[in-house]
This record gives C-alpha cells, structure tokens and sequence, in this order.
C-alpha cells in the first residue's frame, strides 16, 4: 500500500497527513513537492489541505495548475484513488476531477470547530464502503470557503448516482449542523466511478487519541485498508 | 494590447459579501443601494497581432484559469496599444 501526498507552497496539513497515514500503514507516506511530474505508483494520493499560493485568485485555482497535477490527472485516469481534504477539496474541483464549487462560508466568517458528519448509502467507492451508511464521525473543519455550491442539475445527479459522502448532521458538536451553507448539508462528495473524494471536514486532526477524538482516523483507516483491498 | 478581465458572479450565485456590504451601505444612509455584487478585475498586457487574436487568447485564460466558470461570468475589454 503506498500513499503520496502532494505539497503545494502554503499546504500546512502535509504533514498532520504524513503522521496519520504513517500511524494507520507502518510507513512513511511519498511526500511529493508539487513541481514534480511524478508519483511512483501511488495507490492513494492525498491532496491536503492549507492555502496553497496563498488562496490567490481562488482557492486551490493555482494549484490546480501545478505540475504536479497532470501526473494526478493520469492516477485518476487509471481509476487511481485519491482523497482532497479542504483545500485539497478545493484544488480537485478547480481540476474538474469533482464537480462544483466551494464558494465563501454564508456567515462571511472562518469556520474553526468540530462538526458532526453522517455517512451516506453512495455508490461503491474505498472511502465509504467499510463505514456504515447512517453512522456519524465527529471531525472537525477549518475554511472560510467551504459552503458546496454548484447548479441544480448537478446537485440532483450527485444525489441520485450516491456521489454524497458525507453530510453535516445535528450532533454533540457546538453550533449550527450546517457550518457554512452548504447545499444538501455536503461535506464531502465521490467522482462518478468513487475512486476519488473530495471533503472539506479534516480527517487528520482528528487522528490521535490523545486530543481525545479519533474519528477522523477510523475514517483515513478504512479508506487505506479499502484502497489496498 | 491592454486586456481587461471583469468577473462577476453568475446571477443565482449568492454573493454572502456583497449583501453585508449592502447592509453596511444601508446603515450609513444608502437606503437606495440594492443588489451589490462583488468582482473582480484583471488588467493584463497581451502579445498579440490583433484585437481579434488577443480576445481569443484571453477567452481561453478566462476559461482554463482565470474565472470559474461554475459560477463566474468574465467580461474581456482590449485597448490596442497607442
């Protein structure tokens, strides 16, 4: 089982990733500067979160374009598996891997807090098939732009081909269910074939027992044991 | 040539920032202010041998980077340099 997480300048979840990923496998994830062309035969490649070029233009939009890109573009043309956490979420919607947008959290504020997610019945996909469908993982979030939007048709296909993943639902965590406005409550969502998620909740922050919450673990474990099965 | 972008938000789009400047505008008296919506512009200089051939040009960085068109608008202006 490998796992590359690709660095962008202003990433700053890389290597909260790297120490999950090498909890849960034994070993080292490939940490992948984003000017390199290529990616060794990763099983699973992570985009992670932070401001990557400084949030310029729009979230994610410059990195979309790095060079690293076009080697996760052909991982995900071979049915690669690849996991997009909050900026990373925001970079794999500028590549067109997912689709829609993250526009600007509706309060206008950013959002730092736990919040309550709800898996969903999707279609087949190594991220949410060991996880109960209806189940809840308490995983915290941290963006300004993570409120999904896209059109009306799109919204209906997602829903009817089982691309949501992961919803905010009412739990123990303080406020509002829905921190940002997202439309359906999304939290994350899959591709079409679910060999790639996108999700603005942080799995690896919630990744060791000792900040007494490892939700986000049992969430990054599973989606490596279901990858490599 | 001197090309400028204008992107604006698609029409449906909520704009969370343009309403609180809207709010702000009417607690200072601008009672008659509605439907603000923010944008952007970008000014750029083009290398190209006509106004037709640098709008090309620009159409396609509107497209590939510089708006999104899931829910921006871009409007290109070119000025021929003097």
């Amino acid at each position: 089982m490998r796992v590359a997480v690709v660095i962008f300048p202003g990433s700053n979840c890389d290597r909260d990733m790297m120490v999950a990923i090498e909890r849960i496998t034994g070993r080292r994830p490939q940490m992948v500067w984003h000017k390199e062309t290529g990616l060794d035969a990763a099983d699973l490649v992570i985009v992670p979160g932070g401001f990557s070029f400084g949030d310029y233009l729009r979230c994610g939009a410059l990195a979309a374009r790095s060079p690293i890109m076009e080697a996760v573009l052909d991982h995900a043309s071979r049915g690669g598996a690849i996991l997009g956490v909050c900026n990373g979420f925001q970079i794999l919607l500028e590549t067109g891997l997912l689709p829609g947008t993250l526009v600007k959290n509706k309060g206008l504020k950013f959002i730092c807090r736990s919040t309550n997610l709800q898996v969903q019945e999707t279609i087949s996909s190594p991220f949410t098939s060991g996880l109960e469908a209806g189940s809840q993982l308490a995983i915290p979030v941290a963006h300004n732009e993570g409120n999904y939007f896209a059109d009306e048709d799109t919204l209906a296909s997602l829903r009817d081909n089982g691309q949501i993943a992961l919803t905010y639902v009412n739990g123990p965590a303080f406020g509002p269910s829905n921190p940002n406005g997202s439309a359906h409550d999304i939290a994350g969502i899959l591709s079409p074939n679910g060999r790639i998620m996108g999700m603005m909740p942080h799995p690896e922050r919630a990744a060791d027992p000792d900040i007494g919450n490892s939700d986000g673990l049992i969430f990054l474990k599973n989606a490596v044991e279901m990858v490599a099965a | 040539m001197k090309v400028t972008v204008n992107i604006s938000l698609k029409e449906g789009v909520l704009d969370p920032q343009g309403r609180a400047v809207e709010r702000s505008l009417a607690s200072i008296g601008f009672t008659e202010a509605s439907n603000v919506r923010i944008g952007k512009q970008i000014t750029l200089d083009v290398d190209a041998e006509d106004t037709a051939r640098a709008h090309q040009r620009a159409a396609r960085m509107c497209e590939q980077i510089l708006a999104n068109t899931v829910i921006e608008d871009y409007e290109i202006t070119i000025e021929e340099d003097q």
